[in-house]
């Protein structure tokens, strides 16, 4: 199969396209800006409303989320005419499927005045297409489908231990958004569940490092370089997002402004952007790793790439 | 790829099943206003008391935030000088303004005439006027927008129906009703996130929202021993035991420290 720069390039926009419109998601709660358009999907009844005050937020919100929904209905078109991959084909349609769903379920919580069943969702299923816009840009990328890099440089880390790190990672956010969306509110809102998300993401958090810093020692013990520089990524986005959870909990306890406040925007957005790229991170391992185990499942025995793997 | 998908799919899978089991909403509890008893006593106007008094703050004033309306230049515009917040407003008179007066128990078995006329809640300067206002469960709200931008309303009861709706300028006044007694209902706006507003719903007359002199006055109450509250949006409730005899004006004082 011949790889195709133009393709690639559009799925990594897409990917880019997706984490910004997370950014722009959390920037609407960090601002309480949800319910300042109350009608879905016009805004007032009108496409383009005035963009002031919270409608900047949650108007914007909207039109980075109509745009990665275009973006996804080209992607999803362009992996059906040109990929040969059937599974391919299928995950671009499960893109667009979930893209979809997500704009509904960000219709509904409005609606329904932010309802956190939905709200939560709504955060998970972001997180969820953002894995499948980065898995089909890895999918499509030339060392993917080329085969390129050495079988020998994820030596001593094994793809379940990555899965695993990845599904831990991703676990977490969903209590983060547990403990994001419950208690808002002017604090009458599902606030019976604050002290138990606070728990869980806390004890989440002490598991998430552990692992993530067992993975990173696994990655720094290989003697590829391309491979240590993985386990750096790991590290730093650990310590960021650990910092930016301390800041988090100080805006949800109000010690940095009260909504709206620049500083509590900014920490409070950014512990939801640092939770994105860290499950980005361990994702794109966690492909690779797959990637490569299958196709050292496929090597000829006593091929290069069968001694490289052994 | 086989594995990738059961990984992918497991992922999605948990991700929908924790939120949608974590968030469940309690349930509003149902009406407790008492069922129309038989003998529902009523009001003598005869042996009415009175409670009076007032709001008193014990600290310094504070010094009251500035609102930011830059976000909205249509806000911005209609002030020439600087807007405050009024979350704690305090009187040269050492008292305390827009703090929500009730009696929060005592009065069960009483039946009232049902509620008549509007309150009125006014958006106006992109500033909810009043900022504190009590009304009965029942009686009709009506909200204005005076101002020449889109607002949002959304009152976010914990026992009453909760709703979000925009108010457009020169929109028609929207009329509301609250059903469950409920002591306080914020209120704001979401386009202006500075606009809050409290409203305090009674099942019965007896409640009042302090002014510029911090007084308040509940008139023609039954003879009886009630619990009165005093509600403050920074400092929070607090609570006396009071007994009136019949045709009594007794003077009830609330001090709130700094």
């Amino acid at each position: 199969m011949k790889f195709n720069r133009g393709l690639h390039t559009f799925s990594v926009l897409t990917a880019a396209a997706t984490f910004f419109l997370i950014v722009a998601g959390g920037l609407v709660t960090s601002h309480d800006a949800g319910l300042s358009v109350p009608d879905w999907p016009l805004s007032f009844g009108q496409v383009m409303p005035e963009m002031v005050g919270g409608v900047f937020w949650e108007h914007g919100h909207r039109m980075v989320a109509t745009t990665v929904g275009l973006l996804t209905i080209i992607l999803c078109a362009w992996l059906w005419r040109s990929d040969p991959r059937g599974w391919m084909r299928r995950l671009g349609v499960a893109a667009l499927v979930v893209v979809v769903l997500q704009g509904v379920l960000g219709g509904v919580t409005v609606l329904f005045q932010l309802p956190v069943a939905i709200s939560v969702l709504h955060a998970c299923l972001a997180q969820a297409f953002f894995c499948i816009t980065v898995s089909i840009a890895v999918f499509t990328s030339r060392s993917w489908i080329q085969g390129s890099g050495s079988p020998s440089r994820f030596q001593g880390v094994r793809f379940s231990f990555a899965a695993a790190a990845t599904t831990t990672v991703y676990l977490q956010l969903i209590l983060g958004a547990l403990l994001r969306h419950s208690g808002t509110v002017d604090g009458s809102k599902a606030v019976e569940l604050v002290l138990p998300a606070l728990a869980a993401h806390l004890a989440g958090a002490l598991l998430v490092t552990g692992v993530l810093i067992l993975l990173a020692i696994r990655l720094f013990w290989s003697d590829h370089r391309s491979t240590q520089r993985w386990g750096y990524l790991v590290m730093s986005l650990l310590v960021i997002q650990l910092m930016l959870g301390v800041g988090a909990y100080l805006a949800r306890i109000d010690a940095l402004g009260g909504a709206g406040a620049l500083p509590r925007v900014a920490v409070a957005t950014g512990h939801v952007a640092a939770g994105a790229l860290l499950l980005a991170a361990t994702l794109v391992l966690t492909l690779q790793l797959a990637g490569l185990g299958s196709r050292v499942a496929r090597a000829v025995p006593g091929s290069r790439l069968a001694e490289e793997a052994s | 790829m086989r594995k990738f998908g059961i990984f992918l799919l497991t992922i999605v899978s948990i991700g929908l099943w924790v939120a949608c089991g974590g968030g469940a909403e309690s349930e509003a509890p149902a009406d407790t206003a008492a069922p129309a008893a038989e003998a529902a006593r009523r009001v003598d106007p005869a042996t009415a008391a009175s409670l009076q008094g007032k709001v008193n703050y014990s600290g310094q004033a504070p010094q009251l935030a500035r609102l930011r309306m830059g976000a909205d230049p249509t806000c911005d515009k209609q002030h020439s000088e600087p807007v405050y917040a009024q979350d704690l407003l305090v009187n040269d008179n050492g008292t305390l303004e827009n703090a929500f007066v009730w009696v929060k128990s005592g009065l069960e078995g009483y039946a009232f005439d049902a509620p008549t006329g509007q309150v009125t809640l006014d958006q106006q300067g992109c500033v909810y006027l009043p900022h504190v206002l009590g009304l009965r469960t029942g009686q009709e709200l009506r909200i204005l927008n005076s101002d020449p931008t889109t607002h949002n309303v959304n009152p976010t009861p914990a026992n009453n129906r909760d709703w979000n709706e925009s108010q457009g300028p020169n929109a028609p006044e929207k009329i509301k009703t609250f059903a469950r007694q409920e002591v306080m209902i914020p209120v704001k706006c979401n386009v202006h996130p500075w606009m809050k507003a409290y409203i305090g719903v009674v099942d019965h007359p007896f409640f009042a929202v302090t002014g510029k002199d911090g007084a308040y006055e509940l008139k023609g109450l039954p003879p009886g021993t009630y619990t009165v509250e005093a509600w403050h949006e920074k400092l929070g409730p607090m609570e006396q035991q009071v007994t009136v005899a019949a045709s009594e004006t007794k003077t009830v004082e609330f001090s709130f420290g700094g």
